[in-house]
């Protein structure tokens, strides 16, 4: 019988061994996917094809020819192109739409033998914090089905989390995999910037946006990202830098590790769950003879209006192409070009995804753009040069990864100020180009998940790959 | 004094070269024009989902090129940006071009207008972006798009508002279109809109320092058109404020059947193009390596050019100047000169004209000749082998069968007769069958020479050594 809860390292040894095969495997995860159908976590699900892709790959382990990731079952955001598949990016504007390419990320874990099977639901364009702006219904949180799973990679922190993928690729813009690998108490990682090629992911806001991995472990993680990172030449903001040997960096061991506190993520009005789950990770990371040094981001106040005023100004440029001229949804109420385009696109769009364009929009416009945008960008100079500073100092940085553990569904939807204010601890990794991981650390009284964040320098995934790891091996 | 004189237009030019690079600008697409539409196509270029732009490094340099070649400075740092506005030959929903930080910056060129007046006109900047696609909104009832042009690379060129007539403005222009096919970066086809012009034009009271209201003028695809465009537009401002009118800022189109300029429908400039810098690339870094290297391999431009072939060849300034006007001329006459066995003043001439009169007609028919074959004849006709009238001959036939004057020459027997004895002998049968003409000649009719000559021509079938038959003539009439 196989155990979709085991570890992947020893599904991995069984696979290997021969006593499981991946056709068993996929199997099992596909008659879950559909047990687990009201989770809404599945925009597409590859059946046929995946099983058989997963006699494919067993062959190859038979023949010793299967790559690194073989047995590695991935589910894909929806907002990552695979050629010849729906790619919806859970909005109605696409709703038929289908990639004509694979993304990098695709073919590299194609070339891996990695397995995919299926695409996930996530809050449209990847805009929202809790998996509920999706045109194809809100995702639930596995943990308690009554709560959101935090967004926008909902959908594939909820197929980790409730077993129905070994792992899954995610985008994150603002916190998009961090904040919902927290609320499900899981490992998400944002990489550094420019380290995993962006070419085939559907653009929200160019320059923040980040594919990466969620898995149940860092460790498996670190082996997803060792297979999607690297420079892309379709890429021009992927950087030509060399990926270390994640793993090996994985040796359980803390020991004069400067870890940063910055005091403004750790303020007065915390939730107090939150925070004493927190310190209890950071005593016995102080036990195991990491130092603790408590550190100040001084920009930290203008991160939210700052990333709000850029991501969305990026975003209504991105969003343009969805006009119903080529591709995607047009308006059958249309009589000319100009109807054409704002009912297809009022139509086409949710409310989330339209307030960003016009916000966007709003703050490129003549006579706004040098208060607002050009301000903005100043900011975000600011909010780096804040972050290197700091690393002169210290090697990593631990902050919580939301201020609260997963809402309710429906509780923030009438209020977008305090849904944008759920990012609080995340859009500053975005802002400054740097990595970002959060593993779980604990529960609240209600059993739901309490993650932890460690945000690294600019292409050193390894440092905080190594804490998150050791903090998922200590209790 | 006119109406007209106590006015001083102003006028800026902003021209868009389409660069001849082998791919697109952002992606591996073929840069070929005439493709079937749609053709040209692949995800990035159509705007599909996800794609991301890559810098096609070959733009950058035709950039400092050009920049170079009209005196630019070249920006180390520029920075692509995104213009947005939404129409359905803009796959993205906006252009990728530049805005703050263009490539070319404080350039000049200088024009020489036909009174003889010399001026130089500034370049405010040169900047890189990628064309549109194209609408076809004649096709029945409904626009038809093709995408192929999407991604064409383009040159805008913007010139300080200084010129001040039509003729400024189309010397500015032709200046321009010389530079770009010099350099080999753009075709300069104006009717199929390889090369572009948008003018500026505004006027005012001679002597105000401030500009006045200006309008711009699209659609004129030839350099009569700019022209014309421009004067009916500075003629009909003036008009507008001399019957007391102010000139509203708007966008004409040109028309060329009805020698108007329209206004475009407000709507359609209405725009707020909210630029800002393109996230998906990162700036353009020059360095002064890459400008030395591409300012060594500018070729020699037309205006020195043109010096060099008045003082190094001896060539009359009207000779110069057709011969330089396009670089393809200008090679072809010096590959001509080459291949010339004897290098002096005299030859240099005889080829300056059979280019310019013969060569360029031939090749304005869609004829091709090869210089060699060029030098080659004029060296016949040098040695003696062929008269100049025989010549004529073997140059239409060299154009219309590609062969050289050699064999062409040998096939048609056109081999010229010098030898004396053989010309003496058909001079005499033929002066045996003159007798009255030659009592006429001696009589005082010194013009008769002409006919003997083109009798004896006549009887050598053109062959005969032109020389050689006057001085036969002249000794035998004198006896």
């Amino acid at each position: 019988m196989v155990n979709l809860h085991e570890p992947y390292d020893l599904f991995r040894e069984k696979l290997l061994n021969g006593t499981e095969t991946v056709e068993q495997r996929t199997q099992a995860f596909l008659s879950e996917i559909i047990k687990r159908k009201e989770l809404n976590a599945f925009l597409t699900v590859f059946e046929e094809e995946a099983m058989q892709r997963a006699k494919e790959i067993d062959t190859k382990i038979q023949n010793g020819t299967a790559g690194s990731l073989a047995g590695m079952i991935v589910a894909v955001k929806d907002v990552v192109c695979m050629k010849g598949k729906r790619t919806t990016c859970a909005s109605k504007m696409l709703a038929d739409y289908e990639a004509i390419y694979d993304a990098t990320v695709v073919q590299r874990l194609n070339n891996a033998d990695a397995l995919f099977i299926g695409k996930t639901n996530m809050d449209e364009f990847a805009m929202g914090s809790s998996g509920e702006n999706s045109a194809f219904g809100a995702v639930k949180n596995p943990v308690d089905e009554t709560r959101v799973p935090g967004g926008s990679s909902s959908g594939s922190a909820v197929a980790v989390a409730a077993h129905l993928s070994t792992s899954s690729l995610g985008t994150d813009t603002g916190g998009s995999i961090r904040q919902p690998a927290g609320f499900c108490g899981i490992a998400g990682l944002k990489p550094t910037y420019g380290r995993v090629s962006r070419y085939g992911l559907v653009a929200y806001a160019s320059s923040f946006d980040q594919i990466g991995p969620f898995a149940h472990s860092a460790r498996d993680i670190a082996r997803v990202l060792q297979v999607i990172a690297g420079y892309d030449e379709c890429d021009s903001t992927s950087a030509n830098i060399p990926v270390p040997n994640y793993l090996e960096a994985m040796n359980r061991n803390v020991k004069g590790l400067r870890i940063g506190m910055p005091k403004e993520y750790f303020p007065d009005a915390l939730n107090s769950e939150i925070r004493s789950v927190l310190q209890k990770k950071i005593d016995l990371l102080k036990a195991h003879g990491a130092e603790i040094v408590e550190v100040s981001l001084p920009h930290s106040e203008y991160t939210i209006a700052t990333y709000y005023i850029l991501a969305t100004a990026e975003a209504s440029s991105n969003l343009a192409r969805y006009d119903g001229a080529r591709y995607g949804y047009r308006s059958r109420q249309a009589n000319d070009l100009e109807q054409m385009y704002t009912k297809s696109r009022s139509e086409g769009f949710g409310e989330e995804v339209k307030r960003r364009i016009m916000l966007g929009t709003y703050v490129l416009s003549s006579g706004y753009y040098d208060a607002y945008y050009r301000k903005a960008q100043k900011v975000r100079r600011l909010i780096q040069k804040d972050f290197l500073d700091v690393f002169q100092h210290v090697d990593c940085l631990v902050t919580p990864i939301a201020p609260t553990t997963a809402f309710k569904i429906g509780e923030k939807v009438s209020d977008p100020l305090q849904m944008y204010l759920n990012d609080i601890y995340t859009v500053s990794a975005n802002l400054a180009g740097i990595p970002g991981i959060c593993v779980n650390a604990g529960a609240d009284a209600n059993g739901l998940p309490i993650g932890i964040q460690f945000l690294g320098k600019q292409f050193d995934e390894a440092t905080i790959l190594r804490v998150a790891d050791f903090v998922e091996s200590i209790h | 004094m006119s109406i007209n004189s106590k006015y001083q237009a102003v006028i800026g030019l902003e021209v868009h070269a389409q660069l001849s690079t082998k791919t697109k600008i952002f992606c591996g697409c073929s840069n070929k024009f005439g493709s079937a539409p749609n053709s040209n196509v692949c995800p990035v270029c159509l705007g599909m989902p996800g794609v991301l732009p890559v810098l096609n490094k070959e733009v950058v340099e035709y950039a400092i090129r050009l920049g170079l070649a009209v005196n630019c400075s070249i920006t180390t740092k520029s920075i692509f940006a995104r213009k947005n506005y939404f129409y359905p030959d803009l796959p993205k929903g906006y252009q990728i071009s530049q805005y703050e930080e263009p490539i070319c910056r404080n350039g000049f060129v200088d024009i020489e207008l036909a009174d003889g007046t010399k001026r130089r006109i500034g370049i405010t900047r040169i900047h890189m972006e990628e064309d549109a696609g194209k609408s076809i909104h004649d096709a029945g009832s409904e626009t038809l798009v093709d995408v192929n042009r999407c991604g064409t690379p383009l040159l805008e060129i913007v010139s300080e508002p200084e010129m001040h007539s039509a003729e400024e403005a189309g010397k500015y222009l032709f200046a321009i279109w010389q530079t770009v096919k010099y350099l080999g970066i753009c075709d300069g086809n104006l009717e199929e809109g390889s090369l572009r012009c948008d003018a500026n034009v505004s006027v005012r009271m001679k002597g105000e320092t401030k500009l006045g209201t200006k309008t711009e003028l699209k659609n004129m695809n030839s350099f009569r058109n700019v022209e014309r465009a421009i004067e009916y537009e500075i003629a009909r401002q003036i008009e507008v404020i001399e019957e007391g009118g102010t000139i509203i800022q708007q966008t004409l189109l040109w028309n060329a059947e009805k020698n108007i300029a329209a206004p475009m429908r407000s709507k359609e400039e209405a725009h707020d193009y909210r630029y800002f810098p393109d996230p998906d690339l990162v700036p353009v870094l020059v360095n002064d390596e890459w400008i030395n290297a591409a300012a060594q391999n500018l070729p020699e431009l037309p205006a020195k050019r043109k010096v060099r072939f008045i003082t190094e060849y001896l060539l009359p300034e009207y000779d110069a100047e057709i011969l330089t006007q396009e670089r393809t001329t200008a090679d072809f006459f010096e590959t001509t000169l080459t291949g010339l066995t004897k290098k002096n003043p005299e030859t240099y001439k005889a080829a300056s004209n059979w280019v310019m009169n013969d060569v360029l007609r031939v090749m304005n028919e869609g004829k091709t000749i090869h210089p060699e074959h060029l030098s080659s004849l004029i060296n016949a006709i040098q040695s003696g082998t062929i008269s100049g009238k025989i010549a004529k001959e073997v140059f239409e036939e060299m154009s219309a069968t590609h062969e050289s004057p050699e064999i062409i020459i040998k096939k048609k027997g056109l081999v010229q007769i010098s030898d004396t004895g053989a010309i003496e002998k058909e001079i005499e049968s033929i002066l045996a069958k003159f007798p009255n003409e030659i009592a006429r000649f001696k009589s005082g009719e010194a013009k008769l020479m002409g006919f003997f000559v083109g009798e004896t021509m006549k009887v050598m079938k053109g062959k005969g050594n032109p020389k050689i038959i006057n001085e036969i003539l002249a000794k035998k009439l004198k006896n």
